[in-house]
């Protein structure tokens, strides 16, 4: 059974072999004139402006994660959709309740004013 | 497809789960009326907290001898779970009690916080009663997402938001572990039901020593020993005990703490009973290195929260020792424990609430220098609390360690049993030195003690009730341990 | 049925605490304080009373009540239970009833103490443990009851918390009771491991024990070590030999409280265990006899020592602990019925004649007090004549001198009688047992008419200032004397013999709880004297005749002829001294054992102590130390070494399950 693996195990070795020596020839054999310009992360391109580790403001994070929230509840709904007539009465209220409840968790976001912006 | 449907709806019972919803209709509740309240205003939300428990304690204890199981096995709602479910009523009811002064005090009279000790009480008694892989790991995110946030509620203060990441972190990441092992173990048995795990267990030896089965049973573990704070597991304790809220490590230290264990046993026993003799050794092992790590480094605190943090470490170790007889009067043991423990132990911190100064807190073992005489009655209770907690009788820790090490004896780990002793001679040292600072240092002079709230005090009581009570007549409650367990 | 048993208990233990924590700074008033106390008490008598006739009327004798369970581990399972049957049963009434007596004679004898609360609470404690101690359905709960009493002895004994001597009196109680508590519990211990371990009966239950005591076998070693470390235990709380040292010097604490504890009740404690565990005892023929040759010295000794004693309350001590004898003696022959029906008459006139010699104390010295002297209030070389002053005191302490001397008629006759009926005709009897209770039976009638005489008779001997201020005690204190008074005349009509045509009710009543050992092991009069009517009568007229020779003698010597003691004592004065020091026995007892113990203490300090243990216990202190030092360093407080430790410990734990 493992017979029918070798040419894989063949091909994985050579890439490996391929990969690992054409690397480390390059590196002996290759010529090295660094330069600022070359050792930039973006040799291409734009000039860098400022640092990549910006702060944002906390605001986007609430409403990033209230967005999350709010979205995988219509997720939920999708299956009891689909279910609907087969789950009847019980699951009309179940999904109520879960509407009700989620429900109090907007009211509450609202009222304490995470959802304006300023 | 029709049938799977119709069983699932025939399964639906909500008498398994109706403690928590009638917690989480409290906590819920609170959490729209805060939304309205003015800040500060917290005595209300306090009071409506304590009815939210007193009646899901209502509907718990009416339970008792009538088992409800529902959701195909996934929730049983037996006198195991009942026995935790007061246990973590208990822990939550008294940390309530002794907050509300605490908070204000603290310049954080914010509403959240009684909600979230809800919600904290209602994810516990999940673990506790979840029969099934998914319903425990909910129960434990619940509780645990819960119990960050209110590590960190203090978040003007650097020591409470370094507990509340540090917490947030390692366990998200023990989390990890638990999720692992649970998905290895589906792979291997096809089920997340913990009997059926068991019977498929059981039923194919060959899978007893397949190293899927073995790494799943152990990454499981770890996810549950995170949570009691057992050695190695346990790096996280004292950072966060000490920089949390002083109610909230009190709270930590009892409620979820029984509440992992509830699972943990749970588990163990529904789904790895035939591997019992394997991992008792390696939880000997975890026990007694628990232990010695908890006592032994207890002893350099100068900090009485964070001395008490290992203090917690050593006790979880003790409970341990119970799994590791894994007869009956070990599990009943650690249930009786768990119960002590919640007196004991939040009644030691709700007089360390106390202890505080006007306006800041006070909690190292200078500051406690003649508090047995400016405030004599409280020292005299405190003191009680750290008899129990040394094991000395005629208290609750006394009857507690008793029965965990005669558990230990009577299932032939007499040198376990030595060990765990041992230890508990080592623990004299730090609770007793609380003592000699408290009794035979001079106080200084201008000293302004923080005043005495009555629901404080309350707490205090009940504690000191439930220390007596267990310690002059356990036979009562452990008769009731011995009727939870399996 | 009996459901509210542990009313009767529980119901002084309120008192109690009602008056521990209230009665200093809320109640203050000693009228309440003394009526909340007495009131605790009485209502448990009624209860008893009540339970008692409907345990009269009951076929079934033995009832059992768990109120919860105590302890549980493994085989070990004990129940805080109450048993209640006719032994129980009469215990309560004797306990309860006179208990609530004195309660009420303490109202006016603690008048104006300024631990007026603290002596009401301790005596209703008091009563609680003892009311648990017969109430008891296993060792256990019997031995929290033992202990209690022994607690609250010591207590009052030392309730005169500024007198040395109360302090050390208390303090030697106390100790010389732990000698046999600790006999008691050794009892306990090898009874509960050999009928388990070997027996597979895990039970320390009375009714269980009663049931299943006879597989340990009849004489066995076993049963017979057993019951001498209970009767050890017996020895220690009913002053017997060699432990009776402590019970005269008990008498530091107040006067009720020696007629409560150190006459009626405690100190009988060791008689009802023997009877409790008679099957026990019955068992083993070599204990049996222990007890009552024991109980015969104890007897004959300290009536001797009574002989000589000057102060009122130790001559009624050391009566008590002879009389106290009298009950082991017949324990030790069989005659539980007897020992326990003496039991119950010596708790009347005993009593009786402590509240007396109370009351006497009392105008005494109020007198003393008033006239500003420092003479001794209980010396009777200071009272005589009282007679006139004191009419009620003077007789029910006459009454109650007539009765304990065994003068036909009166309670103590009908009890004593059948006790040495019972050491010469029992199965388990011994002529020269039946011989040394005769002779203890004579001296007891001189010592005790001595003491009558010398305190009521003869000669005003009380300084002539205090003289005119004695006076008859208040009602509250004489009340209580008459009712014991006359329940020392009449109390020993219920155990009449058949052979004087009465019935004898006591040994019917207590048939259920002695007739069942009594029959297997042949315990009862012997064959030949059954019916041998000349015999018994013979004996009877033969005690009769000794105790009114004691009482003679007494009158010749202290009424007739006052200056005759006087001349014995010149004619044999190392013999006097002798018994006038007690034999010396404390200074034996000192030498002996205190002494060395107490040099040997001094030594394991300073030698082994000190040097050895302190040195290292101090270095394992300092080896723990140093490694806390060291591991606290594992707690960097840096959030990655957390995590290392956690994957670390994950793969060692993995790795060694998964590969093992």
């Amino acid at each position: 059974m493992l017979d029918n693996y070798l040419p894989i195990f063949t091909l994985i070795l050579i890439a490996v072999c391929f990969a690992i020596g054409s690397t480390v020839f390059s590196g002996l054999i290759g010529q090295k004139k660094p330069s600022e310009v070359k050792l930039a992360p973006y040799e291409c391109g734009m000039p860098l402006v400022g640092t990549a580790r910006e702060r944002f403001s906390v605001k986007f994070y609430i409403i990033a994660m209230l967005f999350i929230v709010f979205d995988i509840e219509v997720v939920f709904m999708y299956p009891w959709a689909v279910m609907f007539k087969r789950l009847g009465m019980f699951g009309f209220v179940e999904m109520g309740v879960f509407i009700l409840i989620l429900l109090v968790g907007y009211i509450y976001v609202w009222k304490k004013g995470a959802l304006e912006w300023e | 497809m029709e049938n799977l449907v119709q069983t699932a709806l025939n399964n639906v019972n909500m008498w398994a789960i109706m403690p928590s919803i009638i917690l989480v209709c409290f906590a819920m509740g609170l959490l729209l009326i805060n939304a309205f309240l003015p800040r500060g205003a917290t005595k209300p939300a306090m009071w409506i907290s304590l009815i939210g428990l007193a009646v899901t304690a209502f509907s718990v204890i009416s339970g008792w001898g009538s088992p409800q199981y529902g959701f195909s096995d996934a929730v049983a709602l037996d006198n195991f779970a009942t026995f935790f479910n007061v246990t973590f009523l208990i822990a939550a009811a008294m940390t309530i009690l002794m907050s509300d002064d605490y908070i204000r005090r603290e310049g954080y009279p914010i509403g959240e916080y009684y909600p979230l000790i809800l919600f904290t009480t209602a994810g516990a008694m999940w673990m506790a009663s979840g029969t099934d892989m998914m319903t425990i790991f909910l129960g434990l995110e619940v509780m645990s997402i819960s119990l960050y946030v209110l590590a960190g509620f203090f978040r003007g203060d650097v020591r409470s938001n370094e507990a509340g990441l540090k917490y947030f972190l390692l366990g998200a990441f023990s989390t990890g572990f638990l999720l692992y092992g649970i998905a290895l173990i589906y792979g291997v048995t096809g089920s997340t039901r913990l009997s059926e795990i068991g019977v498929f267990l059981n039923a194919h030896p060959s899978l007893l020593s397949n190293p899927m089965t073995l790494a799943g049973i152990m990454l499981l573990s770890i996810g549950f020993l995170f949570k009691i704070a057992a050695a190695p597991f346990h790096m996280w304790t004292p950072d966060v005990y000490e920089g949390a809220p002083t109610p909230i490590t009190a709270f930590m230290s009892a409620g979820p703490k029984a509440a992992a264990f509830a699972a943990f046993l749970r588990i163990m026993e529904y789904c790895f009973f035939s591997l019992k003799p394997e991992w008792t050794a390696v939880l000997w092992a975890l026990a007694v290195l628990t232990m010695i790590i908890g006592n032994v480094i207890a002893i350099s605190q100068t900090n009485v929260k964070r001395m008490l943090a290992y203090s917690s470490i050593a006790h979880a170790g003790y409970a341990l020792v119970g799994m590791v007889a894994a007869n009956e009067i070990g599990y009943s043991a650690i249930l009786f424990y768990m119960l002590a423990y919640t007196f004991m132990n939040i009644g030691a911190f709700a007089i360390l609430v106390l202890a505080g100064k006007k306006g800041e807190e006070n909690l190292t073992l200078e500051g406690l220098s003649g508090f047995g005489y400016k405030r004599p009655l409280l020292g005299v209770a405190f003191t009680i609390c750290l008899f129990s907690l040394m094991g000395i009788p005629p208290t609750a820790g006394f009857a507690g360690k008793f029965y965990i090490f005669a558990g230990a004896v009577k299932a032939g780990y007499i040198w376990l049993a030595i060990i765990g002793v041992l230890n508990s001679a080592v623990s004299l040292y730090y609770y007793l030195r609380v003592m000699v600072y408290m009794y035979f240092r001079e106080a200084e002079e201008d000293y302004s003690w923080v005043k005495v709230p009555v629901s404080v005090v309350v707490s205090i009581v009940i504690a000191l009730v439930g220390i007596f009570y267990l310690g002059i007549i356990p036979g009562a409650v452990m008769d009731l341990a011995r009727l939870a367990i399996f | 049925m009996y459901n509210y048993l542990w009313l009767i208990p529980i119901m002084p233990l309120i008192g109690c605490i009602v008056n521990g924590l209230l009665g200093k700074k809320f109640i203050k008033n000693e009228k309440a304080i003394g009526a909340i106390a007495t009131l605790a008490v009485f209502s448990s008598f009624l209860l008893s009373v009540k339970y008692f006739f409907q345990l009269l009327g009951d076929p079934v004798k033995t009832h059992q009540q768990v109120v919860f369970s105590w302890m549980s581990v493994g085989d070990l399972q004990i129940d805080w239970g109450f048993l209640f049957d006719p032994l129980t049963a009469i215990m309560l009434l004797v306990v309860t009833g006179v208990g609530s007596l004195i309660h009420l004679y303490s109202i006016g004898y603690m008048h104006g103490d300024p631990g007026y609360y603290r002596f009401f609470s301790y005596l209703n404690l008091f009563v609680f443990a003892m009311l648990m101690l017969v109430t008891g359905n296993n060792a256990m709960v019997m031995f929290v009851g033992w202990e209690g009493v022994g607690l609250c002895s010591y207590l009052l004994i030392g309730f005169y918390i500024d007198k040395k001597s109360a302090g050390d009196a208390a303090k030697k109680a106390f100790v010389v009771n732990r000698i046999g508590d600790f006999g008691f519990l050794l009892g306990v211990f090898l009874l509960f491991w050999t009928l388990g371990s070997e027996h597979g009966v895990w039970t320390l239950n009375f009714v269980d024990l009663a049931h299943h005591g006879h597989v340990l076998g009849f004489g066995g070693t076993v049963v017979t070590i057993v019951t001498l470390c209970f009767f050890l235990g017996a020895t220690g709380k009913s002053a017997q030999i060699p432990l009776y040292t402590w019970l005269p010097d008990a008498m530091e604490g107040p006067t009720p409280v020696s007629a409560l504890i150190h006459a009626a009740t405690m100190v009988t404690a060791g008689v009802y265990m023997i009877g409790r565990m008679n099957v026990l005892f019955a068992m083993s023929p070599t204990t049996m006899m222990t007890v009552a040759i024991v109980g015969a010295m104890t007897a004959i000794f300290a009536a001797s020592i009574g002989f000589a004693q000057n102060d009122i309350k130790r001559v009624l001590a050391y009566s008590t602990v002879s009389q106290l004898g009298y009950m082991f003696m017949a324990m030790g022959v069989g005659a539980f019925t007897a020992g326990i029906f003496h039991l119950m008459t010596h708790a009347f006139f005993k009593a009786c004649l402590f509240l007396g010699s109370g009351s006497v104390i009392h105008s005494m010295h109020h007198a003393l007090h008033h006239a500003h002297l420092d003479d001794d209030a209980q010396d009777m070389r200071n009272m005589g004549g009282l007679r006139k002053k004191m009419p009620i005191t003077f007789i029910t302490f006459a009454v109650s001198c007539l009765a304990i001397s065994g003068v036909p008629g009166l309670s103590a006759f009908f009890s004593k009688d059948e006790i040495l009926w019972w050491t010469f005709g029992s199965t388990r009897g011994m002529w020269y047992v039946w011989a040394i209770g005769a002779v203890a039976a004579g001296m007891t009638a001189f010592y005790m008419f001595r003491c009558l005489y010398m305190t009521f008779y003869g000669k005003e001997k009380t300084d002539a200032r205090a003289k005119d201020h004695i006076h008859e005690s208040p009602l509250v204190i004489t009340i209580p004397l008459m009712v014991l008074g006359l329940l020392a005349v009449v109390g020993g009509y219920i155990g009449v013999p058949a052979i004087l045509g009465g019935s004898n009710h006591i040994h019917h009543f207590l048939e259920p709880v002695f007739g069942h050992a009594s029959e297997i092991y042949h315990i009862g009069i012997k064959e030949a004297m059954h019916h041998n009517h000349a015999l018994e009568y013979g004996l009877m007229a033969l005690s009769i005749a000794i105790a009114f020779l004691g009482i003679a003698v007494a009158s010749v010597m202290y009424l007739m002829k006052p200056e005759l003691p006087a001349k014995f004592t010149k004619m044999f004065p190392k013999f006097h001294r002798l018994v006038f020091n007690k034999w010396y026995i404390d200074e034996l007892y000192d030498a002996i054992v205190v002494n060395p113990v107490k040099a040997f203490g001094t030594f394991c300090w300073r030698g082994f102590d000190v040097k050895v243990i302190d040195g290292v216990v101090n270095g394992v202190a300092k080896l723990v130390g140093l490694c806390s030092a060291g591991l606290r360093h594992t707690q960097t407080g840096l959030f990655h070494n957390y995590a290392l430790a956690m994957v670390l410990g994950m793969v060692v734990m993995v790795a060694v399950f998964v590969l093992r």
